[in-house]
């Protein structure tokens, strides 16, 4: 199925969890937010929600900045 | 006897309480190296961070938590970019999330910055104060990047800003302080039976008389970024920062002499032997 994930497409397996993806990615969940359709999906839900077909994702992190 | 001079409050920012009265930005740094000697010689215990996207490519490259000790400094993040109450209200939120994980004290509020326009990095007013109510409704300590109009202060502190940051000049520019009348009447407005509620100004910050100029008209805290991060020696400004704002709090407190258009000389009159003018 696709997804986007930070505006870039990306195939994932059907069933994938936002947990699996950060796996995937290698992103350490720690250091990160992720957002999906435009809400924040806390920490505690990583590995409960499931990405579907058509989902925008924002996985983000600190830089620096004023 | 002599006046201990350490005798100051601290900063109070509602629930947060800094040893320095100085901010600083961990952007535009030539390098994360060099951000941290700077903040470490600048004397801050609190940094704004941005929020951006993960590189998911490049798993190479420095990442600003490496160069950061976040134990030692407080973080506050900031919704720089966003132009809609509606974006600064996602950015917040997912700042939220990732101090939460850090387990920093910083979790719980955020330097809105709500924009108009890209040229001159304005804040919107009226998104501002609809971001504030939305980011106060959410729990959120919110600290606002806003003009040094007076009444946009206000409107701000009404909508439960627990900080106002009057701007000095655009962001970035190193103008300092261009208007330090409007500073004054926004202190003023915003200290109205509340004189501990925490007035910083942000943005437009160029060297260290800038700072001691602002602290000088009474306000509480200065938050600097580009000031430090792109002079020709960014530790010694770093140094020349702390600094500035130690004397400018220090001229505050002491009580300065009024300005008076003629002259009152230092030297005694009586006593004097020698002719005067006819």
């Amino acid at each position: 199925m696709l997804v986007q994930v930070n505006g870039d497409d990306r195939e994932l397996a059907e069933g994938t969890t936002v947990a699996q993806l950060l796996e995937q990615l290698e992103l350490d969940a720690r250091y990160l937010a992720v957002e999906r359709n435009l809400q924040l999906v806390p920490r505690a839900e990583h590995a409960e929600a499931i990405l579907v077909e058509g989902d925008r994702l924002e996985v983000v992190t600190l830089v620096g900045g004023g | 006897m002599a006046t201990d001079i350490t005798t100051d409050t601290s900063l109070q920012i509602g629930t947060h309480t800094l040893g320095s009265r100085l901010i600083v930005g961990t952007g535009k740094y030539a390098s994360y190296q060099l951000m941290g000697e700077a903040l470490d010689r600048s004397g801050t215990d609190c940094i704004t961070v941005a929020i951006r996207r993960e590189r998911l490519i490049d798993a190479e490259g420095n990442n600003l938590l490496d160069f950061i000790d976040t134990s030692r400094y407080t973080l506050l993040p900031n919704t720089a970019g966003c132009f809609s109450a509606e974006d600064a209200v996602r950015v917040a939120r997912l700042g939220r999330e990732i101090l939460l994980g850090l387990e920093n004290p910083g979790a719980d509020w955020v330097k809105l910055e709500v924009l108009s326009d890209t040229k001159t990095l304005l804040p919107d007013p009226v998104a501002t104060i609809d971001a504030t109510e939305q980011l106060v409704a959410d729990g959120f300590q919110v600290l606002c990047y806003s003009s040094d109009d007076p009444i946009v202060a206000r409107r701000l502190k009404e909508a439960g800003a627990t900080s106002v940051m009057p701007a000095g000049s655009p962001i970035g520019s190193g103008q300092g302080i261009l208007n330090p009348n409007n500073i004054r009447i926004c202190l003023e407005y915003l200290k109205e039976g509340d004189p501990d509620y925490p007035v910083i100004v942000d943005a437009g910050v160029g060297t260290a008389s800038d700072v001691t100029g602002a602290m000088e008209l009474g306000v509480d805290g200065v938050l600097l970024n580009t000031a430090i991060a792109h002079a020709q020696d960014p530790l010694r400004m770093a140094d020349a920062m702390r600094k500035g704002t130690e004397a400018g709090r220090l001229a505050y407190l002491a009580g300065r002499i009024p300005k008076k258009l003629y002259a009152t000389a230092s030297s005694p009159e009586e006593g004097t032997f020698t002719a005067k003018p006819r």
